[in-house]
């Protein structure tokens, strides 16, 4: 459980996060998003008690992380970006000492999360010696060495092969069946396939915090039908004979690389317009080549709500 | 507990690293240069001419065995990794200043060995020689915190170093420069002086002021380290 009350946060003249509030309950994933320099990153260091809120509170099962940081720390386990760690120490001497830190026994536990996080070949590397990859895996091997009941990873993924990032997402999809897991990414699709919720924040400001579907549906038109036609009649006919079909928004015509037109036409709410358009467009003597139906993107989504700031 | 577990990793790295060897060399070739050049010329069986050198052998070899303490953790951004552990600022600073302190020690450590020559050509005084080593265990404790402290406010090495250097040095050489300074304010420079109270000891008289001094410089500075760590959050 993550309680985030009107957190602000300056440095010198410049806030870098503005009065952002959210709570976040347990056995939640939520993908925490933004254009660079939104506050991401600073959100996530307040949470961590990596740096102190100008004002606002944070709660870590109700422990606030300015007043007890010891006690409300070992509730979560932490990644930083770019997982910066001791380069000249040996992975399985880094694990050893992170579980020293925790008070955990390390002949249980750097086994067992050497295994989990798929080091068995690196461990007596130095780490400085390791692919970004590798490190990335260290760094999580680390945050997990508390059984944290609280995940907090800034850019898990960036810098995996896509093997190494399917597993990543496994195992932050399994920790977050029974914890609660923030995970900050720029990579929209990794929010649709393994977070529940999204927090979006723009300019320090949050500016969205929903499920994906809310957030998906929140802006007007939430879908679209990608029609190509030949090149036998103009294509402005055909987006005539498009528009003249109850339920369609708009429709703009591109010309694809083959000689062939492409329509897309967007639709009100979910409004089924495919079987009377192709009925019509084949009536008045066009050939179809392909239809498609696609649903609005969170890439959509978050360009509406980034990009107004 | 915690602050020893940072204080084994911080020796372990240490210990890793050329630095550690390339300092600890350095100072005993400069040293046992000014030791031995003027051991055979004084024909004397001590060590005071090596112990009346080391302030400022120090104030040179402290800092630059402890300005990538905290500079490099910041530098790199581990800083955030170990931080974010649970562990208090006083733990980590702890934990890294033992580890610095017995570094220091273990550089000096082999100018016991200039004990030899003294006993071999002469019959040598021991108390002053033992008083000797007891300062300079002080004045490495209190450059130590000095050095630590020079390394908290900033990521870079060179900075760092020059830091704790110019503290150091000014406190090793403030009583030579009192004999430009008016009468009036002498008394209180002169208890400032780190080699004025370093010789003190060494003559063999442990002298509470001393102690005292040294004591409460190093608890000065150490405190000052703590605080700059817990405001690196704000």
């Amino acid at each position: 459980m993550i309680e985030v009350s009107h957190v602000s946060r300056n440095f010198g003249d410049f806030r870098a996060v503005n009065d952002v509030s959210f709570s976040i309950p347990t056995g939640q994933i939520v993908g925490l998003l933004g254009p660079n320099g939104a506050g991401k990153t600073t959100t996530m260091r307040m949470i961590t008690g990596f740096l102190s809120p100008s004002s606002g509170t944070v709660k870590i099962d109700g422990i606030d992380i300015t007043e007890n940081p010891v006690e409300a720390k070992k509730k979560i386990g932490y990644m930083p970006e770019s997982a910066p760690l001791y380069g000249e120490m040996i992975v399985e001497d880094y694990l050893v000492y992170i579980a020293n830190i925790y008070g955990q026994n390390p002949a249980e536990k750097v086994p067992a999360l050497c295994e989990e996080c798929g080091l068995k070949e690196v461990m007596s590397k130095n780490i400085s010696e390791l692919s970004r990859g590798n490190r990335q895996r260290v760094a999580l091997a680390h945050a997990l060495m508390n059984d944290p009941e609280i995940l907090i990873l800034d850019e898990p993924t960036s810098g995996l092969d896509p093997n190494q990032v399917e597993d990543v997402r496994a195992i932050i999809r399994e920790i977050g069946k029974t914890r609660t897991v923030i995970v900050s990414t720029h990579i929209l699709s990794e929010v649709e396939t393994i977070c529940s919720r999204a927090i979006i924040i723009s300019g320090g400001k949050l500016v969205a915090d929903s499920s994906i579907e809310e957030l998906k549906n929140s802006i007007g038109t939430s879908s679209s039908v990608h029609i190509t036609v030949g090149s036998g009649k103009p294509a402005d006919e055909a987006a005539q004979i498009a528009k003249s079909i109850s339920g369609v928004a708009a429709v703009s015509v591109n010309q694809t690389e083959d000689g062939l037109s492409q329509l897309v036409v967007s639709v009100n709410g979910d409004t089924e317009i495919r079987p009377a358009l192709i009925k019509k467009l084949v009536e008045g003597g066009f050939d179809l080549y392909e239809a498609a139906l696609n649903k609005n993107s969170l890439e959509d989504v978050f360009h509406t709500l980034t990009e107004a700031k | 507990m915690t602050a020893i577990t940072i204080m084994k990793r911080e020796l372990k790295a240490y210990f890793t690293a050329p630095v550690a060897y390339i300092v600890t060399a350095l100072f005993l070739i400069v040293s046992g240069i000014l030791f031995f050049s003027t051991f055979f010329l004084y024909d004397r069986a001590e060590l005071r001419q090596y112990f009346s050198l080391l302030p400022i052998l120090l104030s040179f070899f402290i800092p630059a065995l402890t300005m990538r303490i905290f500079a490099e953790e910041r530098r790199v951004g581990s800083i955030e990794t170990l931080m974010t552990l649970p562990v208090t600022e006083a733990d980590v600073v702890t934990g890294k200043y033992l580890a610095s302190l017995f570094s220091t020690l273990i550089m000096i450590a082999p100018t016991l060995l200039y004990i030899i020559p003294a006993a071999v050509f002469g019959s040598p005084d021991y108390g002053p020689i033992v008083g000797g080593f007891v300062g300079a265990i002080f004045l490495c404790a209190s450059f130590t915190a000095i050095g630590l402290f020079a390394t908290s406010i900033t990521k870079n090495q060179i900075i760092a170093f020059f830091t704790g250097f110019i503290i150091c040095i000014a406190l090793a050489m403030i009583d030579s420069f009192l004999i430009f300074l008016p009468s009036s304010i002498v008394s209180v420079l002169s208890y400032l002086s780190a080699s004025a109270h370093f010789t003190s000891i060494s003559r063999g008289i442990l002298d509470t002021r001393d102690v005292i001094y040294f004591v409460s410089l190093t608890a000065l500075f150490f405190a000052m380290t703590v605080r700059l760590q817990q405001n690196s959050k704000n």
